[in-house]
């Protein structure tokens, strides 16, 4: 089982969170602060496994994680899921992404926590893993987008308008913070078909 | 309506959508909770709106501030609403806010119910789909109850996308309604057939959660995923399957079997590392159950598998690597020891994750050979190390490995202490108790070391001063404490006294905590001690005395004001002490001896079972209540907290003057507690290393001198690199001498038998001998405790309290008077007879010089809450003295040779019910030597009845002997235990067996064999039980109790005595007395009930018995009968 998909920055700014069980809000933030410290510590190549979060689980438990650019990918699982299964698993996730969003960055993950989680949950359900596929993940984001547009038709159409008018407006907004610009390099290390 | 729509969205140009909020919240970094609050009640305002886009929109901001920590609880409502919106839009953000903040204690969810049933059974498969996802995170109890159905009719949904979706969510449903589990499996198994590999990956994976909560039930699957395992190709599926095999192996034997071939073609074809790494864990999970010979091609593979995930380049790859060998290392220790130096490699790593699996390794992977590379290698590291966390677990771990199994692997503990002792040099550790306990431990226990500890305490106590900057914190100034304990303690070791008393009573101690101040008065005062008996010897010594007298008197002060008021009070008493002397002093009275006399005695350590093994006197219930219980339970602060509680402020005294026996018990359970934590309880259950050879006396290490000048580095310690390289010479010379003395090494072998410890380690580890005379001081027990050796056993061993129950025989009261039969030995005090029936039959042994061994069957077990009961039984003995002269007649005397058979008073066995286990009995037999012959090769055997069979190994056949796991020296006696499975009690039997040995004599060997035959009494299989006598009432009255009855003529003995020695023998206890009539009651292993109506009159005893089964009944009448008859 998966008990938590977090995606924080790194300064620990989440940018998803994920908890497959119950947690109050304040423990969720320990939560994500205490992974988030124990995870930026380390350097890039070391491996990718973690054990000894006090919060999230117990022995059982295990963090898995992966470093992208400016973003962390943690997933927190127990013992029946593989180490490495999971690693793959988050590459699939962040090449999904990476398709859906077209050279995926972390501003997309931050004005879209949405569209993020819509995908993730066609990948993971209720924490456990649901499709390994991405063509199929893809498919399945896509034919609901679809559904999305045609649904706010000619009624959605002015307020995209001025989204975009809104966007045109504020232009300095987005790009004027120093983090987050940079897209997410994905290295090629597929093992699942 | 149309205008409605268009103005609706107008509507929304002006309202925030998420992207305005998140950049909102980016604008104002400094004051961002007072723009997110007034963000929150716009939302608030958006909620109260009608139109549902507006709504939507709200929720789905919310959404994002619960991202990042706000409540969104007093929402719910809304999201219910958001929810049930026709649109797909709108639906996907209700859910999932849902899914992010409704939990089980959220009521509006059974508003939903209907709401998620209508979306279940949606025409469009995507309302359906986020229905499903919604539903699997806050999944309840009620919902899973109200919704079963409709999901399990979606498991055969015709889209795949909602079947796999419909599968999966089912284990949540299993979880939180698990009725539903039973209905639904069937097509749950079903699915595991689906034509789309996603719904077969979802049925593998919903059946995979619930074999790991619970794989005996799912063993009947695993030919189906045998099957999907071979022809399934996605890795995820088979990693799944994998991992359930993993789990399911350990339950049955034979699927590890199966499994390797086809794990072994996965392991040679597979390109996935994933994979491949858990075929290689669970062929070392099956490997781990079976240990079966078709394994071992498995094992080497996986081995060598294990090797190269850790030379691998990814550290991932490499962490894992380590993983699985530790796995392996629990089994097969062999298998990795041999890569010990890539282990040792990866303690450089720059990943600590790594470094702590490899740590974990060494652990399990030292011997006497290594273990000075490793822990030097170790030392390198704490001194690099950086981040006190790793730096901690470097210095536990090496306390862990050198003290593991009571210092095995120990051969030089002047090394050791060294190692204690560099350790103190880190700054900032969290674990100064842990080396302090240590220190102790080792001072205590290993005498030849005493003399090196104190004189290494005693610079450490010299250079504290040093230290104390780093050591006010509650850390590493522990070990001060155990320093100035060990100098005090030992003071007839140290060359100084008075410097380390100066040491001792500097200014600057009163800045250390105050339980460690208590102890430095306290063998302040010993040192005192030490100084006067030193005194005694001459003229310059007395000016030594005055002066530390001046000095005492100057410096105790500064202690006597302490806050701490233990630290108080024995300095005050202390100086008293000293002003007394001061004044005998001058008036030239000579008080050496009787200060010393203060400290006189040694501290022993004792063992933690010693209180266990005094025997409770008879009558004694401690069990019974003898007042009510308090009412108000004391407080738990009472319960030792630190290693060193014994030196803490003692505490309040006691509220309740009657003090009754639950709260003796219940003290006695704290102080066991407490002695587990005391350092001077020794925990470890295996023996001491005894008499080894010194070949390097203490005197050969050199002390550095102190040298002041050079600050910082801990002047005149001892460094233990020193100590590898003596160490190794040390063993060089061994060598050599080992060649010349090989003779008398052989004998001195064979006296050490039953020293297990010797060949646990890899073979060449013999050779290798402690240095110093290390006798670690054996623990204290109570005086009349049997000598057992079970300080020996394995502590998992079942049968081991065997011997407590022994050794509490011995202490019993004989309850025949008339029973003299007592030798020395403190087994056999214990008064049984010996049945002239059962004696040992036709005595096949040899005339020659030919060792007379008494047999001593016993039986033991364990029992229920402490309570020792005893059961006994008598079992033949038999000695046999060959009367011919040796080297006379040899083979033909074998058969029939004139065998005097003589009763021996010698007891012989103790059997004892297991009222956990109804179908096993231990037999202990002792076997003495009585020749003077060495006996070798003995193999017990005995001839399986229908109804008793010996316990043998599996493997073995039914008529195979078993070895008796020690030799004999003349003289010796030694025990062994047997165990029988038996399956009916009620009748008494015998079995027949034989011992087969091998006699060593100066003129050669021979074999021989002794024939015996083992009785097995009812009387052996009653516990004694107490029962009172309202129960005992209604067991009399209960329909399925038959009775019987017994009468003895012409017993002589006092109703008293006769009660007494039926109890005795008989395992039974007394319910009732009345006059001359007594009620008895006792019960057998199997819960047979027996009552006793025992009347005496003019020397005839009737005794009316019930019980619920006959035959057990008749032949323990008989049995008592019998008892009677021969006393």
């Amino acid at each position: 089982m998966i008990k938590a998909i977090l995606i924080f920055n790194n300064h620990g700014k989440p940018r998803l969170s994920k908890f497959y069980e119950h947690y109050t809000e304040d423990t969720e933030q320990q939560i994500i602060r205490e992974t988030f410290h124990l995870v930026s510590k380390r350097d890039d190549n070391v491996c990718n496994f973690l054990e000894g979060g006090m919060l999230i689980g117990g022995s059982d438990n295990k963090l898995i994680y992966r470093h992208y650019a400016t973003l962390y990918f943690v997933f927190c699982v127990d013992s029946s899921e593989s180490e490495l299964g999971i690693l793959d698993l988050i590459q699939v996730f962040v090449e999904t992404l990476d398709k859906c969003f077209e050279n995926v960055c972390e501003l997309d993950l931050i004005f879209h926590m949405d569209k993020v989680h819509n995908i993730l949950s066609e990948m993971v359900m209720g924490g456990m893993v649901l499709e390994t596929n991405m063509n199929e993940i893809i498919t399945q984001v896509d034919a609901q987008n679809k559904m999305e547009k045609s649904e706010a038709g000619i009624a959605g159409a002015p307020a995209r308008a001025v989204s975009a008018v809104k966007n045109m407006n504020l232009p300095e907004i987005p790009r004027n913070i120093n983090i987050g610009d940079i897209s997410i390099k994905v290295p090629n290390l597929p093992s699942f078909k | 309506m149309a205008l409605k729509k268009v103005k609706g969205s107008i509507d929304r140009i002006f309202d925030k959508n998420l992207q305005d909020l998140v950049r909102g919240i980016r604008n104002h970094k400094d004051d961002e909770a007072k723009y997110i609050s007034t963000c929150i009640d716009e939302i608030k305002q958006e909620l109260k709106q009608e139109n549902i886009s507006v709504k939507a929109n709200a929720v789905c901001k919310l959404t994002y501030l619960q991202m990042l920590g706000y409540d969104i609880s007093w929402a719910a409502f809304n999201i219910v609403e958001v929810m049930s919106s026709s649109k797909f839009t709108y639906k996907r953000m209700g859910y999932l806010a849902a899914s992010q903040s409704f939990h089980d204690g959220t009521d509006v969810i059974m508003l939903t119910t209907n709401q998620i049933r209508k979306d279940l059974n949606s025409p469009n498969q995507y309302d359906t789909g986020v229905a499903l996802t919604g539903l699997s995170c806050f999944v309840t109890p009620d919902l899973s109850r109200d919704l079963a159905n409709d999901i399990m009719t979606l498991m055969s949904h015709t889209k795949p996308y909602i079947r796999k979706k419909a599968v999966l969510i089912m284990y949540k449903v299993f979880l939180k309604y698990p009725e539903s589990l039973r209905p639904a499996f069937p097509r749950l198994k079903e699915k595991l057939d689906d034509p789309d590999p996603g719904v077969q990956s979802a049925a593998v994976n919903v059946i995979c959660e619930l074999a790991r909560r619970n794989p005996k039930n799912y063993l009947s699957l695993a030919p189906l995923f045998f099957k999907l395992m071979t022809s399934s190709t996605n890795n995820w599926v088979l990693i799944k399957i994998i991992k359930l095999f993993g789990a399911l192996t350990p339950l049955e034997p034979r699927l590890g079997k199966k499994l390797i071939e086809p794990l072994t073609n996965l392991i040679h074809s597979t390109s996935a590392m994933s994979l491949l790494y858990e075929c290689v864990n669970t062929v070392i999970a099956g490997r781990t159950v079976s240990g079966s010979s078709g394994l071992c091609v498995g094992l080497s593979v996986c081995a060598s598998l294990c090797v190269r995930l850790c030379f691998s380049l990814s550290p991932s790859v490499k962490y894992l690597g380590l993983l699985a060998m530790s796995k392996i290392l629990k089994t097969h220790p062999k298998s990795v020891q041999s890569h010990k130096d890539l282990i040792l490699q990866c303690l450089d790593d720059k990943d600590e994750s790594i470094r702590l699996r490899a740590l974990d390794l060494l652990y399990g992977m030292v011997s006497k050979k290594n273990l000075m590379e490793i822990v030097k290698k170790l030392m390198l590291h704490v001194d690099k190390a950086e981040g006190t966390t790793y730096r901690d677990e470097l210095l536990t771990k090496i306390i862990d490995i050198c003290s593991q199994s009571n210092y095995q692997y120990i051969t030089n503990f002047e090394w050791y202490i060294s190692i204690l002792v560099e350790l103190t040099r880190l700054e900032g550790t969290r674990h100064g108790h842990l080396i302090a306990s240590q220190m102790l431990d080792v001072a205590v226990r290993v005498k030849a070391i005493r003399g090196f500890a104190v004189s290494q305490m005693a610079l450490l106590l010299d250079s504290a001063p040093l230290l104390s900057g780093n050591m006010q914190r509650k850390g590493i100034c522990e070990v001060l404490y155990a320093a100035a304990w060990i100098c005090g303690e030992f003071s007839e070791y140290l060359e100084d006294p008075v410097q380390t008393l100066e040491a001792m009573l500097r200014p600057k101690v009163s800045t250390l905590p105050g339980h460690i101040q208590a102890v430095y008065v306290q063998n302040a005062a010993k040192l005192f001690a030490a100084v006067l008996r030193n005194g005694q010897q001459g003229s310059q010594e007395g000016a030594a005395v005055q002066e530390t007298i001046q000095l005492l008197t100057d410096q105790l002060p500064i202690f006597v004001q302490s806050a701490d008021l233990e630290v108080q009070e024995r300095a005050s008493c202390f100086l008293q002490l000293v002003k007394y002397i001061q004044k005998l002093q001058q008036k030239d009275v000579d008080v050496g001896e009787e200060v010393t006399a203060l400290f006189a005695g040694e501290l022993n350590p004792v063992a933690p079972k010693a209180q266990k093994k005094v025997p409770v006197p008879e009558g004694l219930d401690l069990d019974a209540w003898i007042n009510d219980p308090p009412s108000e339970p004391e407080s738990e602060d009472e319960k030792s907290k630190s290693a060193f509680a014994e030196e803490e402020p003692q505490q309040p005294r006691q509220r309740h003057r009657e003090v009754d026996e639950k709260e003796l018990a219940r003290r006695r359970e704290e102080r066991k507690q407490e002695q587990a934590n005391n350092p001077f309880y020794i925990k470890g259950s295996t023996p001491a290393p005894k008499g080894y050879q010194d070949t390097m006396g203490v005197e050969h290490i050199p002390v550095v001198q102190i040298d002041l000048s050079v600050p910082l580095k801990v002047p005149g310690m001892a460094t233990s690199d020193k100590y590898v390289k003596i160490e190794e010479e040390r063993r060089k010379r061994d060598r050599a001498e080992k060649g010349k003395k090989k003779e008398k090494k052989k004998k001195r072998e064979k006296r050490s038998r039953g020293d297990r410890r010797n060949e646990s380690g890899p073979e060449s580890e013999e050779d290798i001998r402690p240095a110093q005379t290390v006798d670690i001081v054996t623990e204290e027990m109570p005086e009349n405790a049997l000598p057992s050796d079970d300080e020996d056993r394995d502590p998992n061993d079942p049968y081991r309290e065997a011997v407590v129950a022994t050794s509490k025989s011995t202490t019993e009261e004989p309850a025949d008077p008339g029973q003299g039969s007592d030798t020395e030995d403190a087994v056999s005090s214990f008064p049984l007879r010996c049945f002239p029936d059962v004696l040992l039959g036709p005595l096949g042994v040899t005339a020659r010089d030919l060792p007379a061994m008494h047999f001593m069957p016993q039986k033991s077990s364990k029992h229920k809450k402490k309570k020792q009961k005893k059961e006994k039984e008598e079992k033949e003995k038999k000695k046999k003295k060959q009367h011919r002269v040796p080297n006379q007649e040899e083979e033909e005397s074998v058969q029939n040779g004139t065998v005097e058979e003589e009763e021996d008073p010698l007891p012989v066995c103790d059997v004892q019910g297991n009222l956990q286990d109804s179908s096993r009995v231990v037999v202990s037999v002792i076997f003495e030597n009585k020749s003077s012959s060495f006996l070798k090769s003995m193999e017990f055997n005995v001839l399986d009845s229908l109804n008793a069979k010996l316990q043998r190994p599996e493997g073995a056949g039914p008529h195979d002997s078993l070895s008796v796991p020690f030799q004999l020296p003349p003289g010796v006696s030694n025990e062994a235990r047997f165990v029988f499975s038996v399956q009916s009690i009620v009748m008494p039997q015998k079995l027949k067996g034989t011992l087969t040995f091998i006699v060593k004599s100066d003129d050669g060997s021979s074999h021989e064999k002794l024939d015996f035959k083992l009785h097995f009494t009812c009387t052996s299989y009653l516990t004694t039980t107490p029962c009172y006598s309202d129960a005992y009432a209604k067991l009399l009255e209960s329909a399925d109790m038959k009775g019987s009855s017994a009468r003895l003529q012409g017993v002589g003995l006092p109703f008293q005595h006769l009660l007494a020695k039926i109890c005795f023998h008989h395992h039974f206890s007394v319910v009732e007395k009345i006059n001359s009539c007594a009620s008895l009651y006792s019960r057998s292993i199997q819960g047979h009930h027996i009552c006793l109506l025992v009347k005496y009159t003019d020397q005839t005893v009737t005794i009316d018995a019930k019980c619920d089964e006959s035959s057990l009944l008749g032949n323990l009448l008989d049995e008592i009968k019998l008892t009677f008859s021969q006393s």
